[in-house]
Formats: C-alpha cells, sequence, structure tokens
C-alpha cells in the first residue's frame, strides 16, 4: 500500500481544467519530483492535496484512508500530515521569524510551548539562521526567508513535504543555499513532493520523477529514464528546451 | 460691534445657555461615540462575514452587501427621516434622540464595514491560504495574522470618518434633537450674537473631535507594526 495514493484527480480553475484525472503514487521515505511546462498543472497538484484547490473528481488516499475534501474535519486531519512551502514563502509577516515557526505548533496543535521553541531553535539553526529568530521577514533576503518557511513547515512535523517552486522567487545566488538544506532533509529520509524547475537538482535528489503536461501525467519513472531518454515526444521536447540554456 | 460682543459675553455665559450648550455637546458626544464604537463593531463583523467562503453563508453575505451599499449611497439627511418615518410606521414611540442614534449605527456601520473590508483585503491572499495550511482557522487567520497588517490600511480612513461623522451628527438636528448645532441655532434664535453663539459651538466641536484625532493618531503608532515590527 502506498502512502499517498491519487486515484484519477481533476481540479479546474472555474472553467479551465487544470488537472486531468491524476494517478500517482508516493512511498513513504520517497522523493517525487514534478516536472514540466508552465501550466501544466504541477503547482495545482500540490495545492488540491492540502485542499487549496477542491478537487472535482477522484481521490485521494493517505496510508489507504481516502481524504473527503468538502469534510472540514477530515481535510484538517489530512492537513496534519502534510506541509507545503510556496514559492513567494507567504512568512507572516508581522511575526518574527520565531513565532512564524511556533505559531501553529503551539496554537494550533496545542504542544508544550517551551519544548515547540525549543525545537524551533534547533530547526533554524539546521537550516543556518540560529542567529536571526528575532528578526521579522522583510528583513532577510529571499533564501532566507525560505528557509525560515522550511522550517515552519517542518516543525508541525510533517509526514510529507510539499515544495512548490521553493527556488523560482529567488535571485540565482540564493537558489543552492535552499536547495542545499533540502538536501539536507532528503538525506534524513523525508517524504517529498516537489514541484522544481531546478533540473539538475530534481534528477539528484528525486527517487522518481514525474513529467506532467496540460493537466496530465505523460510520464513517470526514475530520473535516468525520465530526463535522459524519456519514451515520450513531448517530454523529450520540454527536456531539450530545457537543457539548451 | 466688537464692544457690543463683549459685553454680551457675561449674559451670553450665564449658567443656563452654558448647562444648555454642555449638555447638547454631550449629545453630539453620545451620538457619535456610540455611532461610532457600535458601528465599528457592527463594521467588523459585516466585513468578516464577507470575507468568507462557502456556499453556507451566501444569503447572509448577500444581505450584508445590500446592507452596506444601501446605507453609503443615500444621504444621512434621508436615513434619519427614513428611521424616523418607520419608527413611527411601526408604532414605536421613541425620542427623537432615539431616531438619530439608530440612524448614526446604521451609516456608520456601513461605512466603517467598507473600510474594514479594504483594509482585510489588502493583505495578500498568500497569507491567507499559508494560515489555512496551517490549520488555522477564519478567527485565529483574522486575529494572528491578517488583521496585525490590516491596521495599517484600516486605521487612518477610519479614523479620518469618525471624525468626519461627528460634524455630520449635526444634522439630527434635522429632526429636533437637540445637540450643538441645534443648540446654537435656539440660542442664535433667542437673540446672542450668532459670532459668539457658533464660536461656541465650534469650539465645541473642536473639543470633541480633537482628542479623537489623537487617539487614532496614538492606536497607529500603537497597533501599526510596521513591516520591520519597529516602528
Amino acid at each position: 500500500m502506498s502512502y499517498l495514493r491519487l486515484e484519477g484527480v481533476e481540479a479546474a480553475y472555474g472553467n479551465v481544467r487544470v488537472l486531468n484525472g491524476i494517478d500517482l503514487s508516493v512511498e513513504k521515505g520517497e522523493v517525487v519530483s514534478l516536472i514540466g511546462p508552465s501550466g501544466s498543472g504541477k503547482s495545482t497538484l500540490l495545492r488540491v492535496l492540502v485542499g487549496l484547490n477542491k478537487p472535482l473528481s477522484g481521490r485521494v488516499l493517505l496510508e489507504g484512508r481516502p481524504i473527503d475534501y468538502r469534510s472540514r474535519k477530515s481535510l484538517r486531519a489530512a492537513r496534519d500530515h502534510f506541509a507545503i512551502v510556496f514559492q513567494q514563502y507567504n512568512l507572516f509577516q508581522n511575526m518574527t521569524v520565531l513565532k512564524n515557526v511556533t505559531i501553529a505548533p503551539v496554537k494550533i496543535k496545542k504542544w508544550d510551548a517551551r519544548q515547540v521553541e525549543k525545537d524551533a531553535v534547533t530547526l533554524l539553526e539546521k537550516v543556518g539562521l540560529g542567529d536571526k529568530i528575532k528578526a521579522y521577514p522583510d528583513e532577510l533576503s529571499g533564501g532566507q526567508q525560505q528557509r525560515v518557511a522550511i522550517a515552519r513547515a517542518l516543525a508541525l512535523r510533517p509526514d510529507i513535504l510539499l515544495l512548490d517552486e521553493v527556488t523560482s522567487a529567488l535571485d540565482p545566488e540564493l537558489v543552492n543555499e535552499v536547495l542545499d538544506t533540502i538536501r539536507l532533509l532528503s538525506r534524513e529520509g523525508r517524504t517529498m513532493v516537489i514541484v522544481s524547475h531546478e533540473m539538475g537538482f530534481v534528477k539528484e535528489i528525486s527517487g522518481k520523477v514525474v513529467f506532467m503536461d496540460q493537466g496530465k501525467i505523460v510520464e513517470s519513472g526514475t530520473p535516468e529514464v525520465i530526463m535522459d531518454r524519456p519514451d515520450t515526444d513531448r517530454a523529450r521536447e520540454f527536456m531539450a528546451k530545457i537543457l539548451r540554456h | 460691534m466688537l464692544t457690543r460682543l463683549v459685553e454680551e459675553v457675561p449674559r451670553f455665559l450665564g449658567y443656563y445657555n452654558v448647562v444648555f450648550l454642555l449638555k447638547a455637546a454631550w449629545v453630539t458626544l453620545a451620538l457619535s461615540a456610540v455611532g461610532c464604537s457600535l458601528g465599528l463593531l457592527i463594521g467588523f463583523f459585516i466585513a468578516m462575514v464577507r470575507v468568507t467562503r462557502g456556499n453556507l453563508l451566501i444569503p447572509v453575505r448577500g444581505v450584508c452587501i445590500s446592507y452596506v451599499e444601501f446605507f453609503r449611497r443615500i444621504p444621512f439627511l434621508v436615513t434619519l427621516m427614513i428611521i424616523f418615518f418607520l419608527y413611527e410606521a411601526l408604532g414605536w414611540d421613541v425620542t427623537v434622540f432615539t431616531v438619530a442614534l439608530t440612524s448614526v449605527c446604521l451609516i456608520a456601520a456601513s461605512y466603517t464595514a467598507e473600510i474594514v473590508r479594504s483594509g482585510l483585503e489588502s493583505v495578500n491572499v498568500k497569507q491567507w491560504e499559508a494560515a489555512e495550511t496551517m490549520n488555522l482557522n477564519l478567527i485565529q487567520t483574522l486575529r494572528w495574522v491578517i488583521l496585525p497588517q490590516a491596521w495599517k490600511v484600516i486605521l487612518p480612513p477610519a479614523f479620518s470618518f469618525f471624525i468626519l461623522f461627528i460634524k455630520d451628527t449635526a444634522l439630527a438636528s434635522q429632526i429636533s434633537v437637540v445637540e450643538l448645532t441645534y443648540a446654537g441655532k435656539v440660542l442664535n434664535n433667542k437673540g446672542f450674537s450668532a459670532v459668539l453663539v457658533f464660536g461656541s459651538v465650534l469650539l465645541l466641536y473642536f473639543i470633541i473631535s480633537y482628542p479623537l484625532a489623537r487617539f487614532g493618531a496614538w492606536m497607529e503608532k500603537k497597533l501599526v507594526v510596521s513591516k520591520t515590527g519597529r516602528r
């Protein structure tokens, strides 16, 4: 039984179909990367998982149990398993770094505040920001903010970490510090679903690569197969375009 | 002219006149204070209803939107008349003060609802999304994430509205509520010089609204955490 399983998931923005029947499974400890042209539905897939977009049809199963996205209770329970990191970091601008990381564990999960704080500091040290716990988001660089966002996600002790183009909004010289953080997480055996355009990174880190186009999974497999010798023309075309520069 | 004015001062500042004016000032203050605070409260509630999603609250949202659009579009004086005759039609025997109070609350609520809504909407929708995925509910998100960032957009127009509003309560004189403007007219009709009478009225309006403006500035300082959190 797969840890996370999607069966025929469909989603739309208004009248525009963005997901056309997605079947995908993620095993525990696996790193799955979603690649494909923009508008192919990669980010939407992550948004559907956490209930920011409601699926029109299909099922999402977590440890074999389907998530009912129309039920608030079921959705809240599912969200306890996921944590998502966004392209634009989305840190709470009115809170310090430490508060950003601790607010949900303390106020929502009701974990012991002292312990949460200690863990948060450890996490922030891990992402290299131990000296910034009292800073506000807008005092940090994009790369630093994104690392705080990763720490904030980890503080929730998610079973699956969802990373939505986490380096796309960053200046080139800041990309690596964030990628290094994610590498660290993959070495710890974390389950992650990653949407990324950093092809070298995807190839290095992923157990499975999924190539999407127009709301469908075109091909999936090991990074070597999908990225070096894909079966479909569509994937070949995409790879050629990406690798040309 | 000037000497006549000066000679008139002691008579004008007689016990009954002063009490009359202070009572009128009190009515203006009460109308403004209750109108603003109750209005702000209701306005907040309406704004919050309007940021909810889901089908369940569609009728409530509809009512809120119609309410806001309606009362923002008709003049204060017309609202007063509507409420005045509404009470009469209902056969409720209420004082003109109650009529005025009802009207100011209705009007203040509709305006502050819009001010608060624009403040809430000024906060990036992604802040909502981040909070939602972390399982914060609507109230928690508003309280901990959205409002602290929205104050800086809400407070300045809210307070300038309140100050405008104090002056607008003068319209209640039209249904013979004895507030400052009405009192001014009465004293003027009694033969006191317009300069003295309306000069005093002006001073009293200033005394009521100036502290409010200062309070607004203080609130802004206190609540508006600048983006870096230090101001």
